[in-house]
């Protein structure tokens, strides 16, 4: 079989990018769509009924118009599986993939959102330095690539937090903190979305443990039994603080709680809040060695 | 909780004073899309606004669009914009432009309250990240000045059957967020004493 060049397995996984991005953004995951539905059926407030079934017709007309659930096409954030034999360096699996976000926003085209931090000029197609972000796993023993995109919405993002809390404060330190987040957010990131709870680590670790746990399908577990519990525990906590469907007041405040942790230092115990709306845009793709593509709405 | 439909730009008062909170409303007419450089443009740099907003319904927006050879502008998808960034402009639309209704999502702080109260102006909160649905009501973009604030110009929409919005903040002094994080600011010492 005659080997691959780079220049095609860069190709295909820029054209992944530029699929996944558009994708993510028009049709929204199954586990999400059931979610939206369940809500729905619980929530018992008018204001908040009105919500409910205001989104669920949303759903349905972003995909009989062919059009995006939510304007905000975000920043696209990519998280990457990369199996150590996978035959493009991440070097240029990140070219590929902001190449593919930009052509994405061009074809489309998309809202570009991406500016320059101080100056706020825009800086081209969602794109930027740094632009789009990437998060990376490396994995032995295995020579294939997955490549999540989640444009995350700036209405969530702008709610997320961060409490150094110390030992002492234990883990009730770390659920009050998270209860007071989703409380002072209010309607602003449009609930009921998923809350992401990144625990331990560091600081700058604790906000990507959030933003990893933000990514997963709804209502998965951590593999951790005393972090699940906590999961649990705290997805109760969040329904009944009454913020309700876009803080107009009911019963679903939040689809569920998701918790990414990390071990810490003795004198640590960071505790990070990341929201991501009721529009909790995700898709993946599996790239093969061979550049074989296969897209997947669920993972 | 009445249900309503309003026409904007409104001419009668009365019609603003008729909303309460936690009400439902229909909007009709037209309606103009502003966000944080349209009005921080407005207020901070001074610069007169070329589009009459007396009773007006401003919408927070940032659409995405798709301009047409003959310079008009089509639409992609039109969503709405968290609207507490830009409380600090309620006083202003109201007092010197007589602007009655604002529209965005997530509700606005109590500092929206008295001006509201004071200037006869409601905030209606629409469905955040509902854009797909909001823009088949939006039928036409018929106006956009200050292009290079691109997307954050001043547009003007023709829609249809804008809705269903909640009346978030009324004129009479009620704010559903007001209440809602009273209630629970409240709950949360309930749930603090069970951890």
């Amino acid at each position: 079989m005659p080997q691959l060049l780079d220049t095609d397995l860069h190709a295909a996984v820029e054209d992944a990018a530029a699929h996944l991005y558009v994708w993510a953004l028009k049709d929204i995951p199954q586990d999400l769509r059931d979610a939206l539905r369940d809500a729905a059926g619980r929530e018992t407030s008018v204001p908040g009924q009105r919500v409910l079934s205001t989104i669920l017709k949303n759903v349905d007309v972003a995909d009989s118009e062919k059009n995006l659930v939510c304007q905000d096409t975000g920043i696209a954030v990519y998280t990457c599986r990369v199996g150590e034999h996978f035959p493009l360096h991440p070097a240029r699996i990140y070219e590929a993939l902001h190449d593919g976000t930009a052509r994405a926003t061009l074809e489309h085209p998309l809202r570009s959102n991406a500016v320059h931090t101080i100056t706020r000029e825009n800086t081209g197609p969602n794109v930027g330095h740094r632009l789009p972000i990437v998060h990376w796993e490396f994995i032995q023993d295995w020579d294939g690539l997955d490549v999540k995109c989640v444009p995350k919405g700036s209405g969530s993002e702008n709610m997320s937090f961060l409490k150094m809390c110390v030992p002492a404060d234990g883990v009730k330190g770390i659920k009050q903190f998270v209860l007071e987040s989703i409380v002072g957010a209010g309607g602003k990131p449009c609930p009921p979305g998923i809350v992401g709870v990144g625990i331990g680590g560091s600081a700058d670790y604790a906000m990507y443990l959030a933003k990893e746990a933000i990514a997963r399908p709804i209502g998965t577990r951590n593999s951790d039994p005393i972090v699940a519990q906590l999961e649990d525990e705290l997805y109760g906590l969040l329904n009944e603080t009454g913020i309700g469907p876009m803080g107009l007041g009911g019963d679903v405040t939040v689809l569920n709680c998701h918790i990414e942790h990390a071990d810490t230092h003795m004198t640590l115990n960071p505790v990070a809040v990341n929201y991501q709306c009721w529009a909790a845009r995700r898709a993946t793709a599996h790239i093969a060695a061979d550049g074989t593509t296969d897209f997947d709405r669920e993972a | 909780m009445a249900v309503h439909e309003v026409t904007f730009p409104i001419t009668d008062e009365k019609e603003i004073l008729k909303l309460r909170a936690g009400d439902e409303v229909v909007v009709q007419g037209h309606i103009i899309g502003i966000r944080d450089r349209t009005q921080i443009r407005i207020f901070d740099q001074g610069i007169e606004p070329p589009m009459d907003l007396r009773g007006a319904f401003l919408l927070h927006t940032a659409p995405g669009v798709r301009k047409l050879d003959d310079g008009r502008y089509e639409k992609v998808c039109i969503g709405t914009t968290t609207s507490a960034r830009m409380v600090r402009f309620t006083e202003p639309l109201g007092a010197q432009y007589g602007v009655r209704a604002i529209c965005g999502k997530g509700g606005f702080p109590d500092e929206a309250i008295e001006p509201m109260r004071k200037h006869g102006m409601v905030y209606f909160a629409i469905v955040g990240g509902a854009a797909a649905l909001e823009t088949t009501q939006i039928e036409e973009i018929e106006e956009v000045a200050w292009e290079e604030l691109m997307p954050e110009c001043l547009w003007k929409f023709r829609v249809k059957d804008f809705g269903p919005l909640t009346v978030g903040i009324d004129a009479h002094g009620n704010s559903l967020y007001h209440d809602v994080q009273a209630a629970a600011t409240k709950k949360l010492e309930e749930l603090y004493a069970r951890l």
